[in-house]
């Protein structure tokens, strides 16, 4: 993964990236001004559409700020008592940043797979009903449940012991409960923060053919350090990169556009040393 | 000793552990285990002692003993059923108030309510409470808190005095004041020990509940607390037998009163208050009479540990599915 980059990112201290205009509708316009983690600036100038019914892959090193961005697009990062966020995220529109926007509310629309399988110490079926329950659904519940497990390609593996904890799950069974739970409300967006970390080949197959499944649904914004797996799925590609010119390390966007043509022919000589040290 | 198969092996700094270091584990594994030994020895050796001192006792009331209501030296009957009920009703409204306090006082310390040295302030303040001796409790409780709560008393007694529960006036000590206390006593057990069932929940877990977009309020009921439950549980069981156990401050304050009563402003009595009361004048019949109380306070306790265990255990195999 940490490919020597012969280009001196110190270099870059100014550099911000060609705006990436979609073809299609946008459900997210993130523009991020700056990210501070107290005095820490995390991320800085980055502008990342996220497009309808795609997959949008954010990619790049370690500490690039790629996460910090996506958990930025439902504002889980407001848990964390430091974070600022200076900038706009448009949703539909509506900046979920404004001050009277509960981040409750985005978080009901914006769905989330974190890193580590996350389940909640209860039974299989309350994990996938918790988010419906909390909707306040009225209609079938054991439907609904069975559903978002098909499609997270569980159900089969599970249907037996819905009552039994999900923490009794193996790990690459868990992040698919976590899937199921994430999109038993059918949210808008689904967010992934490097949701196959932690899995093994066959279970990181498995997640990634149900994410091009769920593209057909849902808008999906997925952080991967795998850059296989951004090619596989991802329908367009953000490169970030660090900065660390002021002493720091800073993120911020090098590239973006359609997949193949970051991979292919990316315009920045930094994606170009990225995707190539990852490959050859 | 293991013998060291690979001396053929040439290396220059790793090597087999020397005999000293084998001595020196198997020194220490002696000693811990000397330790447990003496500690189980310990309690064997008290059961035992008391069921002794109370087998004389045990033979000639036998079980009327626990269903008998009167303890009275001169016609030589003795009985302890309103012991244990005064024990298991004052540590049980203990329990309601200084458990359900110390689980919120718990929510509030961890969950994000204040930052974390006005937490940890008050954790100290909160535990501070656990130093004050027993007999200071009493006292603090005859002086202040029972002509505190004589006035409401009254009115609950006139306004609701047909609920058992105020079926009788405050004239004095009473279950009310001693249960109060109670609670009191317990909180910081039941605190402490709740503020680290909920910091061992790990972030991911508030994390994936603050990401299904729950509130603080469904965060907290909904997912923190069932996860933090066998550990709740565990504090409960040590706040209730801690109550159980309590003697000085009870015996000051309970009016130690020889009836079974719903009455939270009646006097009362508990086992571990009687016996305090009772060995210092007691004669040689009593004294083995006590001995039996005391063995069955024992066993009280034993029994709501180990009930405790198997709920907590329950409550583990259904919220993490491990047996």
């Amino acid at each position: 993964m940490s490919a020597v980059l012969a280009i001196d990112p110190t270099e870059t201290g100014e550099f911000i990236a060609e705006p990436y205009q979609p073809e299609g509708a946008t459900v997210i316009d993130c523009n991020v001004e700056r990210i501070f983690y107290g005095d820490f600036l995390a991320v800085r100038d980055s502008t990342v559409p996220v497009e309808k019914n795609k997959i949008t892959a954010f990619i790049g090193p370690s500490g690039c700020g790629k996460s910090t961005v996506l958990r930025s697009l439902n504002r889980m990062n407001d848990l964390i008592p430091v974070f600022r966020f200076q900038g706009r995220v448009d949703y539909h529109g509506q900046d979920i940043y404004a001050k009277d926007v509960d981040p409750v509310v985005v978080r009901r629309y914006i769905g989330m797979v974190f890193q580590q399988p996350n389940p909640f110490s209860m039974s299989i079926y309350d994990n996938v009903a918790f988010g419906l329950k909390l909707n306040k659904f009225k209609g079938d519940y054991d439907e609904k449940v069975q559903t978002a497990l098909e499609r997270a390609a569980l159900w089969k593996e599970v249907k037996d012991k819905l009552k039994n904890s999900g923490l009794s799950l193996s790990g690459g069974q868990q992040q698919r409960l976590c899937i199921a739970r994430a999109i038993a409300t059918e949210p808008d967006v689904l967010l992934m923060d490097e949701p196959c970390s932690a899995l093994d080949p066959i279970a990181t197959r498995q997640v990634e053919e149900l994410m091009l499944e769920l593209r057909e649904r849902f808008t999906v914004g997925l952080v991967t350090h795998n850059m296989q797996q951004a090619t596989r799925v991802g329908d367009t590609t953000a490169f970030f990169s660090v900065d660390i010119s002021k002493g720091g390390r800073t993120g911020y966007l090098v590239e973006m556009g359609p997949t193949q043509a970051v991979f292919e022919d990316p315009k920045q000589d930094l994606t170009k040393e990225y995707v190539r040290g990852e490959f050859s | 000793m293991a013998s060291n198969p690979f001396t053929e092996v040439v290396t220059k700094i790793s090597k087999a552990p020397s005999s000293g270091e084998y001595a020196a584990d198997k020194l220490l594994r002696g000693i811990v285990w000397a330790c447990a030994a003496v500690i189980l020895l310990l309690v064997a050796y008290i059961v035992f002692e008391l069921g002794r001192q109370a087998f004389p006792a045990i033979i000639r009331f036998g079980i009327d003993f626990l269903i008998g209501t009167t303890w009275d030296v001169q016609k030589q009957t003795f009985g302890i059923l309103p012991e244990i009920w005064g024990t298991l009703f004052s540590s049980l409204l203990a329990l309601l108030l200084g458990g359900g306090l110390g689980v919120a006082m718990a929510i509030f310390l961890t969950q994000d309510f204040l930052d974390d040295r006005v937490s940890n302030v008050f954790r100290t303040v909160v535990e501070m409470l656990a130093a004050i001796p027993s007999v200071v409790y009493g006292l603090w409780g005859i002086y202040v808190l029972i002509p505190l709560i004589r006035p409401a008393s009254q009115w609950l007694n006139e306004t609701l005095g047909w609920i058992p529960l105020f079926g009788t006036s405050l004239s004095g000590p009473g279950m009310a004041p001693a249960a109060l206390v109670l609670a009191v006593m317990i909180l910081p057990t039941v605190a402490a020990i709740s503020v680290d069932a909920f910091r061992r929940v790990p972030y991911k877990v508030k994390e994936a509940a603050y990401g299904m977009g729950t509130t603080r309020w469904e965060a907290i009921l909904k997912v923190m607390l069932p996860t933090a439950s066998s550990g709740i549980l565990a504090a409960l069981v040590l706040g209730f037998g801690r109550a159980l156990g309590e003697t000085m401050a009870l015996a000051m304050l309970i009016g130690n009163s020889n009836q079974i009563s719903l009455s939270l402003f009646a006097p009362a009595n508990t086992l571990a208050s009687l016996l305090a009361s009772s060995f210092p004048e007691a004669g040689p019949l009593e004294v083995k009479a006590l001995m039996y109380a005391a063995l069955a306070l024992l066993a009280i306790t034993l029994l709501v540990n180990i009930l405790g265990l198997w709920v907590m255990k329950a409550a583990t195999r259904k919220f993490e599915g491990k047996a």
